[in-house]
């Protein structure tokens, strides 16, 4: 095994291999924005998560876009309830893809304690869902744990696969279109 | 039919004449997404240019029937709904609930228990307090204001998760008292809160109360006066912002609040300057109030002697007879209560939470209704923005404290 | 003031437009026809010796069982001159559940009638809005009437045997 100094170094910037589909990857997990859409008490909690003692910043995540046309990954934090249902949906069309959703609490997730007439029985009735967080609500460590299996899907995600027919058939299901359409020529 | 050009028709059948119009009339939706509205809940405006000529709202967003669910529960399941009502102040919801049972069924409560639920309420009206003024000072543009004391706010969950191991919705104590007598590391935190706090709260409190800015923006911003605020139903800190001194701590003691020296803090214009200045004050006066309960906190037990509705210890529940059957009973919700309907309230975050039971006999509620100060207040909102600017209508939004889980129910 | 100072206050005010009255813990219940409702609030409200200047509360109770009388409507009054409240109760029957609005002499009672229609149908004459507030304007039942299921329906993971139903 050769000492440090026997290495050849190679004078100027250097640089490194890897595939593009990486690189893009690295770039888009490490500054996703996110549409907080938060209704009830689990929003409380993703503010504390945003707050000064959790800081969601640390991971790239600052920047709260409030329009979801600039937005990745919808944050639903919170019951929905049917008369909620459309708007969600809305605004989940409205994303631009690439996009990600993060179902934050019981409530997003499956209704939660509210088996009730007037509560939608977990948003993947109306939106697919890439990550559910569980807890009533959950901690804020445990946000950030969703957040950080996000972040792993965004990384490892072919750039293919928004315009697969796998994609459309699952959005099908939702009787949602695929928005960029135009190039998947 | 035939139309006047010269007139304007609005929504809530209001009608304008043309030349009182500066601009163009425009219909703005204000919600249920909106980030400013920190909740669910729609308002269409009408505005004329800048100006807000009428509104509009839509509320129910996040209706969950609480109050259907409560009557599919036994009493002691009851309490995790009231922590969703409103969740910025959940321990207030819990106690106000297990008092409204305690007093259906004429318990007897220890002074102790007293003490102990007035620490814990009012540092959940600290929290809530904390909440709504620093989201004023994110909507009138100051961003610190939302972190200086959310670090300080984590403290008292830190209080919270001592008792009952949970932050937000704490469903803390029990029907009698708590299930738990303050822990060692309690005592320490809370001795650490009160030293520390004090000093952080007054150097966020410095960095608004008197900052020009702050001022010019939240002066004369979505005022209420007194008789409009009574008859609207307001209670809580927005009512005392328009001068009316009403609390239900002071009008209808409960948990020995008649024990306390404490004052309540009145505004002048009920405008959103008062509303933050008197929650500011409020949060002084809780300090004193846990300091109070706190150096003069009785010895006695932390629980009221009611075996029907308190568990009993785990090793009697194995060892004694009685012990046992009490347990099943109470998770199994088979416990008899008397029949008769009470109506008990204590003083929330945001005013009278009132909780009415009426009670059959039976494992759950014949029927439970929420007296939610925000539902009923919310509605005065068109009254206060008519006629300010948009930018007014988004700082009383945040100043009126509206929670979408105790609007919606 | 007491409650069996209130009572013959509101009996000398009221005279025979109580139609009974209980007290239950420590808070004094009379009952009186729909049709008064909106005279005698208001009466209520402006009397000098009682003066109940704040509406806590609007909401309704259903009994099923009770015939001609299944909904009753309840109002929480809260005198602050002698802080004391009032509970005041209607019962009207669900055929016709018709009952005044108090819109004229509290605004607040706008949201809390509003809701009650929502949840009970109870319909209040000249309430400038009556229409759905919490729930969806499609909805075509009063959910908290007691012959309606609370649960959703549409779960298909609930095992009847785990839940004990």
């Amino acid at each position: 095994m050769g000492k440090i100094e026997d290495l050849q170094v190679i004078n100027g910037e250097g640089y490194q291999l890897t595939t593009l589909e990486q690189a893009v990857g690295l770039a888009r997990a490490n500054s996703v924005w996110p549409l907080p859409f938060a209704t009830s008490c689990c929003g409380i909690e993703f503010m504390a998560t945003m707050g000064s003692m959790y800081d969601l910043s640390r991971f790239g995540m600052e920047r709260m876009s409030f329009t979801p046309r600039q937005s990745d990954l919808l944050i639903v934090a919170g019951t929905i309830s049917k008369k909620l249902g459309p708007v969600l949906k809305k605004v989940y069309e409205q994303m631009a893809e690439p996009k990600w959703v993060l179902s934050v609490g019981a409530c997003a997730s499956s209704g939660g304690i509210f088996d009730t007439y007037s509560v939608l029985q977990g948003i993947d009735r109306i939106i697919p869902v890439d990550v559910y967080v569980p807890g009533c609500p959950p901690r804020p460590e445990q946000i950030i744990d969703g957040v950080m299996n996000i972040h792993k899907l965004v990384r490892h995600e072919s750039m293919r696969r928004r315009y697969s027919e796998e994609y459309r058939h699952l959005l099908g299901n939702y009787e949602i279109e695929v928005t960029n359409a135009g190039d998947d020529k | 039919m035939q139309q006047n050009d010269n007139l304007i028709h609005l929504s809530n059948g209001q009608v304008l004449s043309r030349e009182t119009i500066d601009g163009d009339i425009a219909t703005i939706n204000f919600g249920p997404t909106h980030p400013a509205t920190h909740g669910i809940f729609q308002n269409i405006l009408t505005v004329d240019g800048e100006k807000i000529l009428t509104s509009e709202q839509t509320v129910g967003y996040i209706h969950r029937a609480f109050e259907k669910l409560a009557e599919r529960r036994p009493y002691n399941q009851i309490t995790p709904i009231t922590d969703r009502l409103n969740y910025c102040s959940s321990p207030i919801n819990n106690l106000g609930w297990h008092m409204t049972v305690e007093k259906l069924i004429k318990a007897d409560i220890p002074k102790r228990v007293d003490y102990m639920r007035i620490i814990i309420m009012e540092l959940a009206r600290i929290a809530d307090h904390l909440i709504c003024n620093s989201i004023i000072g994110v909507d009138t543009g100051a961003l610190t204001s939302f972190f200086y004391p959310f670090s300080e706010r984590e403290k008292i969950y830190e209080l919270y998760e001592e008792m009952c191991g949970a932050r937000l919705t704490t469903n803390i104590g029990r029907i009698g008292g708590f299930d738990k007598d303050f822990t060692p590391v309690f005592h320490q935190k809370l001795k650490e809160f009160l030293k520390t706090f004090p000093k952080a709260f007054e150097e966020w409190n410095g960095m608004l109360e008197r900052n020009r800015i702050f001022m010019d923006r939240t002066r004369h911003a979505g005022p209420i006066a007194a008789d409009r605020a009574l008859a609207y139903g307001f209670t809580g800190p927005n009512l005392r912002a328009a001068g009316v001194d009403y609390d239900v701590r002071v009008m209808h003691p409960y948990s020995s609040y008649e024990d306390f020296d404490f004052i309540i803090p009145v505004g002048v214009q009920g405008d959103t300057y008062d509303r933050f200045m008197v929650r500011q004050e409020e949060i002084r006066q809780s300090l004193r109030i846990i300091e109070q309960a706190y150096n003069n906190l009785p010895e006695g037990p932390f629980h009221a002697d009611i075996p029907e509705f308190f568990l009993p210890e785990k090793k009697d529940v194995y060892n004694n007879m009685e012990a046992l059957i009490y347990h099943f009973k109470i998770v199994m919700g088979e416990t008899e209560v008397p029949v008769g309907e009470v109506y008990h309230s204590v003083e929330g975050g945001n005013g009278e939470l009132g909780y009415y039971l009426i009670s059959d006999g039976g494992r759950a509620p014949y029927r439970l209704q929420f007296r939610r100060p925000c539902f009923i207040y919310y509605q005065a909102y068109p009254e206060m923005i008519s006629g300010a600017n948009i930018s007014d209508a988004v700082i009383t939004l945040s100043s009126i404290n509206v929670i979408a889980g105790e609007l919606d129910a | 003031m007491t409650n069996n100072e209130l009572l013959e206050v509101v009996q000398s005010v009221l005279g025979s437009d109580i139609l009974g009255h209980e007290e239950q813990y420590d808070a004094l219940i009379i009952e009186i026809a729909p049709k008064d409702v909106l005279r005698i609030v208001s009466t209520l409200k402006e009397n000098e010796a009682l003066s109940f200047n704040f509406l806590t509360l609007i909401g309704a109770i259903h009994y099923p069982e009770d015939l001609n009388r299944e909904l009753c409507v309840v109002y929480h009054l809260h005198s602050w001159k002698n802080a004391i409240r009032l509970r005041v109760k209607a019962f009207l029957s669900i055929e016709n559940p018709s009952i005044e609005s108090l819109c004229s002499v509290f605004d607040g009672a706008n949201w809390m009638e509003r809701e009650t229609y929502d949840f009970f149908g109870v319909r209040f004459e000249n309430h400038p809005n009556l229409t759905r507030i919490l729930n969806m304007d499609e909805m075509d039942y009063h959910p908290m009437l007691k012959q309606y299921a609370l649960e959703d329906g549409t779960r298909e993971d609930k095992d009847d045997r785990f839940f004990g139903r």
